[in-house]
Parts: structure tokens; sequence; C-alpha cells
């Protein structure tokens, strides 16, 4: 058994399924071996892709995702992806080949230094130096990634050491780090802390985020707040984690969330923020949001807490272990008052009287209509751009996921991301919604979906502009528009029919639904494109 | 702004030394003086740093240090708990003159002169930074030709926080 043969035992025994990747000399021995094996592998595009479909198989199997390139630009081409998935915290082992050992340093072809170059946007990185490591660094690698706050974790290996021979293998069972042991089990002088708050509080708030789905306790929340009724808003990467119309929910806050919520945040006397790290994106002002209310954060990051607000009453550890704990205490409280008010601000404030123009179609209106037509449980994933915002916006949730690049807004993640997500649930209808600058930084990965049989559904809000870009030179730069016109963009009908998928397109709102139900019905992976209003705008 | 001194346990892994420097880098925090050195067991390492911020900032550089993997542990090194010690080497321009008055100075300091040549000394001394910082104020009439100060190590005080480590 080589060092390779070893790489792949390993992927055995963390019960990996699917390797994304693209192979090149320094990986070759790996792909060799692990062509002997039961683990598939993707060959996908291009790199960055190859973490972007590994993230979205991890979000939806709970499993780590697992990608492998090449040495040198095959490992640089991965980076924006491992930020992307440090960004939300995806669990990912990515394993990048290297140039021999001894030639580490010297600048030879393909060589680039990876394990450096990553440093900040990964949890942990190992440059293997000897082959009997692999074992430990491979047990310790999915460990890191699939605990505490989660995240990606890099394995440098050079050629040679992939081709030597291993003198014994055993995978280790148990894990001894010395220095790695996150918290899981939140401290109970902290919980009853939190619980007299929530007695004492007239208007409390719950703010979820992407914590509550990584730590799969989107039930445990849901029982919660039934049973106290406690009225929930959301950050990006929190939506899903209640219904969209869940009488509780009051949507997701933050610049681009909605009146209602941020006014539901802002007004209230004591907020739980399950899960998120109070950023920029979600709170115009974090440091003062403390200034008439207390703050409970409740994360597995001890760091998180603190960072961007002032005073809270901090909870550390695994959001499902804490919830599960509080909700075996009995906790006194009533605010029907508070809900009936939130319910009128949404009423009030919810209106949206932003028309498409004549004959165009409406964002808001194709959402909506796609909305009530897909499953229950359809994984929906969205791009980055206004049909990130729009998608935020107009999908209503029932018990699927909403899947999107939030932390790092990379364009281009729906495609690859719902390629792997349909890998993990292949019996749950997943869509990957874009515009048509995001489509065509990922287009490439149509032929990965055609060779490996994965059934695409992939909708385009196609309208010609890099239109977030746009909006935003429509309020800051008075409509001077530059680099952000859309020509030359291949006709839609024809590239399907190069990639073998079917077409459909929606150029006004005459039959929208019809035409929704045949793309999502077609066997055959479908590509729908909606010609929307090129003015229509995310903010308004 | 206020200064504090951070002692940090860390597995001494490869690269561990740059984790921590690219960590105080990329997010803007403040590195006065940095100093490592292998423990009695060949496994860990310390480490002392200087760091000066508010206390929010301080805070955080506790709370993201120790979230790097290879730390096994950080903590303050309060002033009154603790003792710090600084190493100097300074090379003086000393002519046949001013040879004496600069020994004089150093003995005062229990500096020592490790090197003498025809137009210069090099005085070797030890202390924490203020007594450093006197030292040099009280070179300023001679002409000082090369500076090097090795940044704190520090220790807590008796044994009520020694970290013991198992395995």
């Amino acid at each position: 058994m080589n060092g390779a043969d070893a790489i792949v035992k390993c992927l055995l025994e963390e019960k990996t399924e699917y390797v994304y990747g693209y192979p090149g000399v320094a990986i070759c021995p790996f792909y060799n071996s692990l062509n002997k094996s039961d683990i598939s592998s993707i060959l996908i595009r291009t790199e960055q892709n190859a973490a972007h479909a590994a993230s979205g198989y991890a979000r939806i199997s709970g499993k780590v995702g697992v990608c492998a390139v090449t040495s040198g630009p095959g490992a640089t081409n991965l980076i924006t992806g491992i930020a992307t998935a440090y960004a939300d915290s995806i669990p990912l082992v990515c394993i990048t080949g290297q140039v021999n050992s001894d030639m580490i340093g010297s600048d030879v072809f393909q060589e680039a230094d990876i394990t450096g170059a990553v440093e900040s946007f990964v949890k942990y990185s190992y440059l293997i130096r000897d082959v009997e490591d692999i074992p430990r660094v491979f047990k310790e690698a999915f460990y890191i990634a699939s605990t505490g706050r989660k995240g990606p974790v890099l394995i440098d290996i050079p050629i040679d050491i992939q081709l030597q021979e291993v003198s014994k293998f055993s995978y280790p069972e148990n894990i001894k780090m010395r220095t790695y042991k996150p918290t899981v089990n939140g401290n109970t002088v902290q919980i009853r802390k939190v619980i007299k708050e929530i007695e004492k509080s007239k208007k409390p708030i719950i703010c979820v985020g992407g914590g509550v789905h990584l730590s799969d306790a989107v039930n445990e929340i849901r029982s919660f707040v039934k049973k106290y009724q406690i009225p929930v808003v959301s950050t990006m990467m929190g939506i899903g984690v209640m219904p969209s119309e869940d009488p509780l929910y009051f949507g997701m806050v933050g610049n681009n969330g909605r009146p209602f919520a941020n006014r539901a945040l802002n007004e209230s006397d004591l907020l739980l923020m399950v899960g998120a790290r109070v950023a920029d994106r979600a709170v115009n002002r974090p440091d003062l949001i403390t200034e008439n209310k207390v703050l409970v954060h409740i994360d597995v990051d001890p760091a998180e807490i603190g960072k961007n607000v002032g005073p809270t009453i901090p909870l550390v550890g695994d959001i499902k272990h804490i919830f599960d704990d509080i909700l075996k205490e009995a906790i006194e409280c009533e605010h029907q008052d508070w809900l009936s008010l939130l319910s009128k601000y949404r009423s009030e404030m919810g209106r949206n009287s932003q028309l498409a123009a004549e004959g165009k179609v409406s964002p808001k209106e194709f959402i909506e209509s796609l909305s009530r037509i897909l499953d229950d449980d359809a994984i929906y994933v969205a791009d980055v751009g206004q049909n990130q915002i729009w998608s935020c916006e107009y999908f209503k949730v029932r018990d699927g996921r909403f899947l999107t690049s939030g932390g790092m807004g990379t364009m281009g993640y729906s495609i690859p991301a719902a390629m792997g997500a349909k890998m993990a649930a292949p019996d749950r209808q997943v869509i990957a919604v874009c515009g048509d600058g995001s489509f065509q930084m990922s287009s490439m990965e149509l032929a990965t979906a055609r060779q490996h049989g994965v059934p695409l559904k992939i909708i385009i809000l196609k309208n010609g502009y890099l239109g977030m870009v746009r909006e935003y030179q429509h309020y800051s730069y008075k409509d001077n528009y530059t680099m952000v016109e859309l020509k030359g963009d291949p006709d839609l009908c024809l590239l399907a029919q190069a990639y073998d998928m079917s077409y459909y397109q929606i150029a006004d709102n005459v039959e929208m639904s019809k035409t929704i139900i045949q793309f999502l019905t077609d066997k055959k992976s479908s590509i729908l494109e909606v010609d929307v209003d090129p003015m229509y705008l995310a903010k308004y | 702004m206020q200064k504090k001194v951070f002692q940090l346990l860390v597995d001494n892994t490869a690269g561990v030394l740059s984790r921590i420097a690219g960590l105080f880098s990329r997010r803007g925090y403040n590195i006065e003086s940095i100093t490592a050195g292998v423990t009695a067991d060949p496994r860990f390492t310390r480490i002392t740093i200087v760091t000066s911020g508010d206390d929010e900032i301080l805070d955080q550089i506790e709370k993201q240090v120790s979230k790097l993997v290879d730390i096994r542990d950080i903590h303050e090194l309060e002033p009154e708990e603790s003792v710090y010690r600084e190493l100097a080497l300074v090379k003086v321009r000393a002519s046949a003159e001013q040879r004496q008055s600069i020994i004089s100075v150093a003995d005062i300091f229990r500096g020592s002169i490790i090197d003498v040549s025809p137009e210069s000394l090099i005085i070797e001394i030890t202390g924490n930074q203020s007594k450093i910082d006197a030292f040099l104020k009280l070179l300023e009439g001679y002409e000082i030709l090369e500076l090097a100060r090795t940044g704190i190590a520090g220790l807590g005080r008796g044994i009520d926080k020694v970290l013991y480590l198992d395995e």
C-alpha cells in the first residue's frame, strides 16, 4: 500500500461518497488509487467549482465535502471556493497534490505554496512530510472540519509521499489532539441567566443565522419558538430555519432585508442572536445594537461573541445541545401584545409597490409562482446579485432549504453547489437560480452535470446587466453605467442544445405557471430563461 | 490603548509562528514584540507577545489566538504577578578616552562588556523594558552604532498558574 492508497482508505473510513476535482501530475497517484475504490470521482471543469460542489454536497448531506486537485494552478484556482466555504463555515476537506518533497521551495513547475496562500481561509492546513502521518492527519482533518465552528481544512501532499510505501496502516479510532477542544454543551449558569432574561422580557426576538443549519438544530428552534411564542427574524444564512409563512417569522433583517424585520429587531428589548455573526450586512450599526436591549449571543465560536457588538450575555456551545437543554426547562413568559404589534408592522410595511414594465416579467411574480409550484422540501440554490436578493425576499421556504454564498458573495456558486446538493439528495427537487452574469461564471459545469448524469434545473433571471452593480451605479454614481452591460451573451436556447439540455423560456407573464411546471417535470437537465424587467430593482 | 503581555503555549509544529503572526497582521492587531522558544518538553513552544489595543481588541486577540488549532493555552501575564526580562546588545562608539565612562554606566546597570575594539564596545544588558529604556537614555550622549533587542520573555510568579502538561 502506498500513500495514495492510504488516502483513499482514509476517505472510505470517513464514508466519503464523492470526490470533486481535477487531475494533474501531482495528484495522479491519488486518482489512480481512487479509481479502484467505490468512491465516485466527479470531474469538474474548473477547480473553484470543485469546492462549491463539495460545499453544496456538505450542506445537504450534513457530511464533510471532499475535493482534490493538483499542485500550482489547480491549487490556487481552488482558493476562491475555499474562501467561500470558510466565510459560511462549511465543512470541507481539500486535498492538493504538491511537487516532490525535495523540490519544495525551489519554484519548480506547478509549484505553489498553497498552505501559505490559504492560511487565512482555512480552519487548519497540513503539509504531509511523512507517509506514516496520513491516517492521523486525515482523521484530524475530518474532525476539525466538522466540529466546533465548521470550516475547510486543506491537506497538501507531495507526489513522492503519495507514492511511498506505508509500513503499517491503522486508522485512529479516537482523536488525540492536545490543543483543539471545541465547546459543545452550554454552561448551565449562563443558560439560567438567559432563561431569566426571557422571563423578564416584554419584547423578545430571536435572530437565527446559518449556525442553526450547521448544528442541525432547525427542529429544536422551531419547537422552542412555538412553545413560547417568540417571534423570529433571520439573517440571509438563516433563511429556512423557519417556514417563510409561519406566523412567528418576520423575515430577513439587514440592508437587503424586510423593513418590518429590521423594525422588529430594533424595537425588541431582548435579542437572542443564535448562530449569527452580527455582521455588517445583517445589522447596520452592530456597536449600537445594545443601546435599548439585552443581547444574548449564542454561538459555538467564542471569538464571535463581542467581535462586532457591545456587551452581551455570552452562551458558547452547540446550538442543538443548548436548545435541547433550554427546552427541558419551564419558562414563564407572556408577550402577546408584542406579537400583535409585529404582525401589524408586517401587514403595514410589507407591501411591494414595484411593478415590472409592461410586458416584462416581474422577478417577484415569477419567484412567488415558482415557490408555490416547488415541492415542500425543495432545495433552492440562489446565486449572487439581484437574483439573490429577490430570492431571499420572494422565495417561500417550507420544509426545504435555501442555499447561497452569504458571507463571501461568490458569483457562480449556484450551479456547482446545486450539483453537489442534488448528489446528496437525488430524490429531492434541486434548483439553481442565477442571473445572466453569475450563470456565465459557472456555465462550464453544464458539461460536468451531463458527463456524470446529474439532472440540473437552472433558472436564469436574464436582464442583460450585472444588475446589482448597475443598481449600485444607479444609486451611488448618478446612473453612470459602466462595465455592467452584458452584450455578447450566448443564445441560451442554443447553449442548452449544445449540452443536450431542455430549454424553456418565460418572456412575459402569460402562462408562467404552466411553463414552470413543464420545466420542473422534464426528466432531462433543463434551462429556464426568464426575461425579467432590466430596470427592476432589488432595493427600492 | 493599553499594553498587554500574553503568554502562549503552543504545539511545536511547522508553521505555528507564521500562523500566529499571520493572524495578527490580517486582523490588524499590533505586535510590539514576540519571542518564542522551545519549553522543557520539546513538544511545546512558549511564546511571549507584547501587544496593544483597547479592551475589545485585546479581548478579540485572546479569543482569536485561542481559536488557532495549535494553541494549547493563552493567558495574560499581569505585571504585578509576573516577571518580564528582555536582553539588549548595544554597540557604542567608544574612543580610548570615552571607554571608561561608558563602562561605569554599564556597571551601574549590571551590564557586561562582551566585545571591545579600538573604536567600539558591545554591552549586554538584561532587565525589564523600563530598565533597558533608562539605560539607553543614559547612552544618549554617546553614539549608538547598532542595537539589538530581543523583546521580552516572561513567566508568571509562583506555581498557582503553572500548566502541567499531561500525556
